[in-house]
This record gives C-alpha cells, structure tokens and sequence, in this order.
C-alpha cells in the first residue's frame, strides 16, 4: 500500500461523500446557529455589565469568567451527560448548540464591552446631553461606532465556534468528524478523515482571510 | 438685551465637587436668572467646566443641590427632563461621525420629541442655514472644517430648543482664523432669550456679550460682577491678578 492510495483513496472518497457532506451540512447549522445565538447573547450580557445594577454587573462578570475559563469539552460533557439526572435532557444537537453558544456568549460579551469601551467618552456625553435614552444612545450612536471595531475580533471568535463543533461528535452528534471516523471505520481506509479536514479547511480559510482583510481595512481608516 | 426676568432658571446652592481628595468644586452657590448670559472666567482648574458641566450632570456633584427650571438635577427619571432642556455645546464638538451633519441635528427631536424624520430633517436644514453651513448637510463631519464642525454642534444643541444653553470652551480646539465665525454665531443666539452659560478665553468677546461674569479660582467663585466693572476695576486681587496675565502679554 502506497501513500496515495492509503490517505487519497479516491474510491473511498468518492463512496463516502454522501456520509461527509451529510456531516458537514450539520456541523454548518450548528456553528452557525451558536454563532448567531452567541452574538445575541454577548450583546445582552456586555449590555448588563456595562449599564446594569450593581447585582446584574456581578453576575453577568462571575458568568464571563466562569465560562472563559471552562473547557469546552467539559462543558459540553456536562450539559449532555449531567443535565438528565436533573430531568433536562437535550439531543446532541441541542446539547452541543447549548454548550457552544454559552461559551460564545462569554467571549462576545468582552469583545463587545471593549468595542464599546473604546468610543471616546465625548460621543456618550453629546448623546446624554440631547436627551437621548440609554437604548437609542447605543442604537443610534455607540453601537454603529462599535461595530466597525468589534467586527474583526467577532469574526476570529466565530471560527473558533466553527472548529469547536468538532467537539459534539463526543456526544454523539454526527457532524462532519463523526461521519469521517465512522467512515474510516467502515472502509478500513483513513481517507475520509483526510477528506473531513480538507472540508473544514475550505469552510474556514476564506473566514481567517476575510479577518485580516477587516483587520487591514480598519487599521486604513483608524489612521486616516 | 433681552428681557431678564427675576426668577432664577438655575439654581446651585452648596455644590461640592470631589475628584478622589481633590476638591473641583467647593460649595458653590448660583443663581441664574431666566435670558441671563452668564460668562465664567478664571484659569485653568479653576471649575468652570466642572460647574456648567454638573448643570446637566456629566459630572455628578457630591454636596448641595442644583435646581433647573423647578427640577432636581440627579439621577432618575427627571434627569432626562432636565436634559431635554439644557443643550450643550462641547470643546470638541463630540458629534457623531457615524450620521451626516443633517442628522446629527435632526437625531434630538426624532428619538426625544419623536418628530418625524422628514420633519426633524427639514427643521435641521433651517438651523443649519441660520449657522451658515446649509450647503454642508450631506457631508459627514469629518469632512468639515473646525469651525463648521462647532457650528453643527451649536446647531444640534438648538435643535432640541433648549431653554438654557452650556457652552464649554466652544473656541478653544479652534484654528484662530476660526474662532471669528464661531463667535458669530453665539452672538447672534444671545438676543433670542435663552438662558447662557459660557465657558471661554475669549476676553473681548466674554466682555461684550456676557450680562454678569462669573470669576472662579481653585473651585470657588472669588467675584461676581458686570462686565464692564469686572475688566475695568475687579474687586479682588486674585481677578486683578488673572487679568493682568491675560490681557498684558
């Protein structure tokens, strides 16, 4: 057995594509929908770190930090194999969707509360000084002058969310990497595996490129 | 001169400023009255900006109390009330690059007095003509000059026809060449009956338009005077010593 045939098999990568892209179909839908659920949350969460009550703030920082710190693997393993014995018990799907975007949330929510950190204090005062409610001061003003900021780290964050999902094949779900070591399995041949990784590569190379395109645009601009 | 009436639109009585230990403002008693343009003069630290700027509470104050217009200025539900009142022009104009001039003066009355935009645009077109930059309103800011930049900030503050209007150090981030325009503008504000408090550098100009000065050193106010008194013959030494460095140099 030469190389070729034994990590480019074509015949067996053409017999279990099907099973791949299967795989890959999910794991787009649940990077993306932690990814979308996780910039929702984080919005919430530096929203009340920021302008919460005392209480709120103490909270919503305790939530950041634990969920930084926690591995996601852990996490994950927690809410599908410990939440049952609670009564709550999530299909793999729902389990890893969960995991993810709780962590997400965490790292938004900093990306978040720096962007808006670093709008000169002067745009907050002009904007309170016209009467302007907390909502439409962030809506109309603080968050568009933010968003140009945040964008680059978002998006780096969102890649991590994407590879993370490998993760859920621990919990069963069959995602791109399931699919691609069931497949090995079956054909006796590591091509599929071969195979899984080119698909993510595909998937998240244009992502890494179109970081430091923003990265690049926005250093332009900053120092225009 | 407008019609100054007797009852005090402002009150300040007692307020103390603290930065950790450093005492900004030291029970400073003001009243203003209703048309009053009230300019404050003194050297740098001395609180000037600190007190207009404790007016609408940029700055929260620790000690005393201030009432604008018959409302506590604190924290709650008032405090925008207040604010809808009190316009306020900036040192660095702090407008918002993300909006284009014509709706950086049109932003106040659609989100506060929620007026319509084509209502709100075309009432910021006319304010923007009487500044005199009427041909920038599709511009973004960044795009303007200094000084037409302070006028879109003077215009966004009148957008939302305040009855008192702050002004801190409107000239100062200014070109000289630019300062003149400015001016103009603000002059042209004093006749229409809006209570003024203004912070500035500008001797001759603070002389002609202010109805009282204000003279404050080291958070306190040493003197209160008319114009022509207070640069002719001020009654404290420290004023005449103030004078002195700023007019003979």
């Amino acid at each position: 057995m030469d190389i070729v045939s034994t990590f480019f098999n074509i015949d067996v990568l053409v017999r279990y594509m099907p099973l791949l892209l299967e795989g890959l179909w999910r794991t787009i839908a649940l990077g993306f929908l932690s990814i979308v659920l996780g910039l929702i949350g984080g919005l919430v969460l530096a929203m009340g770190r920021l302008y919460g009550a005392a209480p709120i703030r103490f909270l919503v920082i305790g939530y950041v930090d634990v969920f930084r710190a926690i591995p996601v693997l852990v996490w994950l393993v927690i809410v599908y194999y410990a939440l049952p014995f609670l009564g709550i018990r999530l299909s793999p799907f729902a389990s890893a969707a969960t995991a993810l975007t709780m962590i997400s949330s965490a790292y938004t929510a900093e990306i978040y509360r720096a962007g808006i950190e670093a709008i000169p204090r002067g745009q907050f005062e002009a904007g309170q000084s016209i009467g302007l409610s907390t909502f439409d001061l962030m809506r109309d003003v603080i968050l568009p002058q933010a968003i140009r900021i945040v964008v680059p780290p978002l998006t780096n964050n969102s890649i991590n969310v994407m590879k993370d999902t490998a993760l859920a094949s621990v919990v069963a779900m069959p995602d791109l990497l399931k699919q691609a070591t069931q497949a090995q399995a079956l054909a006796a041949n590591p091509t599929p595996l071969i195979g899984a990784a080119i698909l993510y590569l595909i998937l998240l190379l244009p992502l890494v490129r179109l970081v430091a395109v923003f990265e690049k645009r926005l250093g332009r601009s900053a120092r225009r | 001169m407008a019609k100054i009436e007797d009852k005090p639109i402002i009150q300040m009585r007692g307020v103390t400023k603290r930065f950790g230990k450093f005492e900004a403002l030291k029970s400073v008693d003001l009243e203003v009255a209703t048309g009053e343009v009230v300019v404050l003069l003194g050297p740098s630290g001395s609180g000037k900006s600190t007190l207009i700027r404790c007016i609408n509470l940029l700055e929260t104050y620790e000690d005393g109390e201030i009432i604008v217009d018959g409302i506590r200025v604190e924290e709650g539900r008032a405090l925008r009330q207040v604010r809808e009142e009190v316009g306020m022009v900036f040192q660095a104009f702090n407008l918002f690059p993300n909006l284009t001039v014509l709706d950086n003066v049109a932003l106040g009355p659609v989100r506060v007095r929620k007026m319509s935009w084509d209502a709100a645009r075309k009432r910021a077109r006319t304010l923007l003509e009487r500044v005199g930059i009427g041909e920038q309103a599709d511009k973004y800011p960044i795009q303007l000059s200094g000084g037409q930049q302070q006028r879109v900030g003077i215009a966004r503050a009148l957008a939302m026809e305040p009855h008192i209007l702050l002004f801190d150090e409107p000239t100062s981030a200014l070109d000289p060449e630019m300062v003149g325009e400015v001016l103009d503008v603000i002059r042209g504000l004093v006749d229409g009956g809006t209570t003024m408090l203004l912070v500035t550098h500008e001797m001759g100009f603070a002389r002609k338009i202010a109805d009282r000065i204000v003279f404050m050193e080291a958070g306190e106010i040493k003197e209160i005077a008319d114009p022509d008194i207070f640069f002719t013959n001020p009654s404290s030494e420290r004023a005449r010593a103030f004078l002195d460095a700023v007019l003979n140099h």
